[in-house]
């Protein structure tokens, strides 16, 4: 082990915290600021949260249409994506490594490039973005080879004579797969949904790609409002909402730690 | 033994926690040069420990560990001159053959002497050249028959060629001392009988310090100058293979290396021992009269013959052919006796059994009662050995007896207050019962060890903060199975640590 | 039942799938290919990679736009790798090595932001390099804002592959090597890190590419001053020069294929280790 002073460490392990942090901290405390600019502090005021948590304004029915398309999409491609992983784990080598290596592709290959070549298909096909098709699969596109990728190392996993042995008990063999393979695979599953989760309500380059004209998600929406340049209450309301996610985020990991905790506890 | 070779290393009351748990105490162990010493041991004895101790793994928490005389405890593993066979071998998965078994040459530096322009001498560190460490690599790989192997990666060898390499990559650098984790342990039965006989010759051939770790018994006669047996964190036996095997100090030693039959006798005086409820011609003395033992006799020492000739009669209850040998146990009265011989009665059979002064060794026994010390709490009960038992708390006043109140009146008529009193407590070791039920006893434990004694096995049950009580017990239990000791209120012998209790 | 019905069905169901990436993965990216090389009329053409690789008018291709575009996208995508790899090993091996007994949870810490809505987040450094005031201030400040975003929207992916990587390296491994003689830092640098490459090359490639093309970081943090190959891109599409867009879109694709060749092929289990499976 490469031997440096501990103190040293931890002080470079916590200038990087304090970066990753800090802009995040400094919207929360803005979103206090009676003014709508980053620049000057007016003081305390709660209208920053009051506008983003009216629904008559833009932001909120924002925030929960986005979430609404992502739960379709993580959902969807979930689906997908589990029946296709077993279906490729369970492939010829050959077949499945080429389905293997294609669904590679969305996973690397730059996003507005991902992007463009789906949108020229929409083109192509002639399909009218306020179907809202192209946004949905446009987005699975980018979930699903996710999907896949966390169901297959659990299918590795597996004891391959769990299968045969509910086979060798009398489980046909749709009965084997959702009783004993797919219980066995959950966890990569449920890895998989919420990956496709953060991943849609992430997304910012396919949604502008493929999304109606009228529908907006937090990104484009957020987008569009700095891409004018001026400053407005729309985007500060933005400020508190990136408040209370970052709490919320905080909040779900203490959960789970605390939990993890306890477990480990009474394993112990 | 060679009394004459010096002492490399040299461990002095070595000890070794690991988070207030105590893996080896108070060891003492020293190393001739160029022996072949074993650690020997069931899982958890501390046999490893020791060993990366010595390499440099682990610093001792106590005690002192000399290699030449030299106090190294504290020196990093990079500063001894002591090189380590892996148990799982450790190749180094990103480096070819060559380039693993040169990794100790390349970073070797040698000093070298020359005098400057200006004539003045200098030493300077130099890395060897690379042919010579080409040539040493060569050799290495020769001693272990892997010649021509240098380009190929670690992943293509077999488990017993990368056990060749990893022994190559230790003695390239020519240590004092090589270091052997179990590393035939991951081999089968065949290749590791051949590597057995191949580390022997290869110890012979270099001439250094072997210390080898291993919980196969057989592995450690074959191959050792010198035992040392481990049991617990703590050493039960030094010596030579065949002293270890023939005159095993404790039972342990004796259950643990080879087959034993082991009794419970009475030493009747010197050269004679009573078990099986026979009185046997044996070679010991210097026992206290009637003292209890405990008596080994090896299966093959048992000699059957006929009836009538035999010290001890009974009736033939399995035979079991071995290859070389048959098992077969005979059911003397209350005891049972295993016997190897060539050849083999009928099951059924009665038959009559000897065994010769030699073939019997009576050691002491190591434990002959459970000694605890206690307290008595306030509801007259007595809490030792992480436990709280009811006991009987008047024999602690000869004539006393207790009021309503709890309170122990005396044979002179004093009320005494006993709470908090610090007693002895003694109790049998066939006074002990086990159960699975939790709370039927006072206290709670693990199954550490059991041996077989031919009418019982005993057991060591270890509670959780490491207090142990040996019993005695006719039923087979598992090691490692949780079980509540149950100990009869009038079975617990109490005495008064000091002299009085509290006076009212 | 018949020997070969269970293992049948079970193959059955990468039908789907397999349908769904041919319609959506494969059969765009072949469109990328026919516009790359197809004039305005669907006429098969060179022109359009020949019009990319040279100049407008008399100047020549290394004093074009797209010249230029490519030559800061990859100061920019040099910059932001070298960055995240400088903070990231260091921070992976910090946290791989230390004795706390749980050491996900300080992992955790440089992960969880990463669930913050990217955008909001590439706002708030905004926001933040506003506050400090040198937000679009000079071109040199556009550039270092814009690898600043790239950094601190990518680092997570940089330190998670490396920190599985590290976690997972056989401790005996060390141990021979102290036994062989190396010290600390020998040992660092002849087992530890040759052995955590497959976790820095898994990084590389996740940040490489994305700082090289994702536009909305150096939009935002340049208001629209800095641009990138990715930025390029979409200024092709919503000017609807379709083709030149397709040829650039191909030039990023070839580069793609090239780095996953380089880096030994697709790696299935890194790959989903970059973007966090692991942690769930």
């Amino acid at each position: 082990m490469v031997k440096v002073k501990t103190s040293l460490k931890w002080l470079f392990i916590g200038l990087i915290i304090l970066f990753i942090y800090a802009p995040i901290l400094l919207l929360t405390i803005y979103s206090f600021n009676k003014s709508e600019l980053i620049t000057s502090w007016e003081g305390f005021s709660w209208d920053h949260w009051k506008y983003f948590f009216d629904m008559d304004n833009q932001p909120l029915p924002i925030v929960l249409q986005t979430l609404l398309l992502a739960v379709v999409v993580a959902t969807l491609s979930t689906l997908l994506g589990t029946v296709g992983a077993i279906g490729i784990f369970y492939s010829k080598k050959r077949s499945s490594s080429v389905l293997s290596g294609i669904n590679q592709i969305p996973v690397i290959n730059a996003e507005v490039v991902t992007a463009i070549s789906f949108a020229f298909l929409v083109v192509a096909l002639n399909i009218p973005k306020s179907t809202y098709i192209p946004l949905v699969v446009g987005q699975m596109v980018l979930c699903t080879p996710f999907v896949v990728l966390s169901v297959i190392p659990k299918l590795k996993q597996m004891d391959n004579n769990l299968y045969e042995a509910a086979l060798d008990l009398g489980a046909s063999p749709t009965k084997a797969l959702f009783s004993v393979v797919i219980p066995q695979i959950m966890p990569g599953i449920l890895a998989g949904f919420m990956l496709s989760i953060t991943l849609s309500l992430d997304d910012y380059i396919i949604a502008a790609y493929t999304k109606p004209n009228t529908f907006q998600t937090i990104s484009t929406h957020i987008y569009g409002l700095a891409k004018g340049g001026t400053v407005n209450t729309i985007k500060s309301s933005y400020w508190a909402f990136t408040a209370i996610i970052f709490f919320l985020i905080v909040l779900a990991v203490v959960i789970m730690n605390i939990r993890a905790h306890k477990k480990g506890g009474k394993k112990q | 033994m060679d009394k004459n070779k010096t002492k490399i290393i040299e461990l002095i009351d070595v000890c070794k926690d690991f988070d207030g748990v105590s893996v080896v105490e108070n060891m003492n162990l020293y190393v001739r040069k160029g022996e072949f010493i074993t650690l020997l041991g069931p899982s958890g004895c501390g046999k490893t420990t020791t060993l990366r101790m010595i390499a440099g793994f682990e610093m001792p928490t106590g005690g002192k560990i000399l290699l030449n005389g030299q106090d190294i405890s504290t020196l990093p593993p990079n500063k001894r001159p002591v090189n380590t066979v892996f148990q799982k071998y450790a190749l180094f998965p990103h480096l070819n053959v060559f380039e693993n078994v040169a990794f100790g040459l390349k970073l070797q530096r040698i000093e070298k002497t020359y005098t400057d322009k200006k004539g003045k001498t200098k030493t300077k560190l130099e890395k060897l050249p690379d042919d010579v460490i080409a040539e040493k690599v060569k050799n290495a790989l020769e001693i272990v028959d892997l010649t021509g192997f240098e380009k190929r990666s670690v992943s293509t060898l077999s488990g017993g060629q990368q056990q060749r390499i990893a022994i190559a990559r230790a003695i390239v650098n020519e240590p004092e001392i090589l270091l052997l984790d179990e590393p035939l342990g991951a081999l089968d039965l065949k290749m590791r009988k051949e590597m057995q006989l191949e580390l022997k010759a290869m110890h012979k051939r270099l001439g250094i310090t072997f210390i080898y770790v291993t919980h196969d018994q057989e592995e450690a006669l074959t191959m050792s100058d010198t035992i040392v047996v481990m049991s617990d964190g703590s050493i039960q036996q030094i010596g030579t293979p065949e002293m270890i095997y023939n005159e095993p100090k404790n039972t342990f030693v004796a259950d643990f290396i080879g087959e034993s039959n082991i009794f419970s006798g009475v030493m009747a005086k010197d050269f004679e021992v009573r078990f099986c409820g026979k009185a046997f011609v044996c070679l010991d003395k210097d026992f206290e009269p009637n003292e209890p033992v405990d008596v080994v006799v090896r299966p093959e020492d048992v000699k059957i013959t006929s009836p009538a000739d035999g010290q001890l009669k009974g009736k033939v209850t399995s035979v079991i052919f071995k290859g070389i040998h048959y098992q077969i146990l005979v059911q003397c009265g209350r005891y049972e006796i295993e016997i190897q011989s060539t050849s083999a009665p009928n099951v059924g059979d009665t038959v009559g059994l000897t065994v010769q002064p030699d073939g019997i060794h009576v050691m002491k026994k190591k434990f002959r009662v459970n000694k605890f010390s206690g307290v008595i709490t306030k509801r007259n009960t007595v809490e030792f050995g992480d436990g709280e038992f009811e006991c009987d708390v008047t024999q602690l006043y000869p004539g006393s007896r207790l009021d309503e109140e709890g309170y122990l009146i005396t044979a002179k008529g004093e009320k005494l207050d006993l709470t908090d009193t610090e007693v002895n407590v003694e109790v049998g070791l066939h006074d002990i019962t086990m159960s699975d039920n939790e709370d039927e006893g006072g206290a709670q434990g693990h199954i550490i060890s059991l041996i077989y004694k031919s009418e019982y096995y005993r057991y060591i049950v270890r509670t959780e903060n490491e207090e142990d009580y040996v019993l005695a017990c006719e039923d087979l239990w598992n090691e490692n199975d949780r079980v509540s000791l149950i100990i009869p209120k009038d079975k617990i012998k109490l005495t008064l640590k000091v002299a009085e209790g509290k006076k009212v | 039942m018949t020997k070969a019905r269970p293992h049948f069905s079970r193959k059955l169901l990468a039908i789907p799938y397999a349908v769904f990436l041919a319609i959506f993965v494969i059969a765009p990216l072949l469109i990328i290919v026919y516009y790359a090389f197809t004039d305005a009329d669907g006429g098969f053409t060179f022109k359009n990679i020949a019009t990319f690789f040279s100049g407008s008018g008399s100047d020549s291709f290394f004093a074009s736009a797209q010249f230029k575009t490519i030559l800061q996208s990859l100061f920019i995508s040099f910059m932001s790798t070298l960055l995240c790899l400088l903070i990231s090993y260091p921070v992976a091996y910090i946290i791989a090595n230390c004795k706390l007994k749980n050491k996900t949870w300080l992992l955790m810490l440089f992960i969880v932001p990463t669930w913050v809505n990217f955008v909001l987040r590439i706002n708030a450094l905004k926001e933040l390099l506003e506050w400090i005031g040198i937000y679009n201030k000079s071109n040199g400040w556009n550039l270092f804002n814009t690898i600043l975003g790239m950094v601190y929207d990518f680092l997570p992916f940089m330190i998670l592959p490396i920190y599985t990587t590290i976690i997972k390296i056989d401790k005996s491994y060390l141990e021979a090597a102290r036994d062989l003689g190396a010290s600390g830092a020998k040992s660092f640098v002849k087992i530890t890190l040759p052995l955590s490459k497959a976790g820095i090359m898994s990084g590389v490639s996740m940040v490489f590419l994305p700082s090289m093309t994702n536009y909305v970081v150096s939009n935002y943090m340049t208001f629209n001053h800095t641009k990138i190959i990715g930025s390029f891109i979409d200024e092709c599409f919503k000017n609807d020069l379709w083709n030149m867009g397709s040829v650039t879109a191909l030039l990023l694709l070839t580069l793609m294929f090239l780095m996953t060749w380089a880096t030994g092929g697709f790696n299935a289990q890194e790959d989903a280790n970059r973007r966090g499976t692991s942690l769930w």
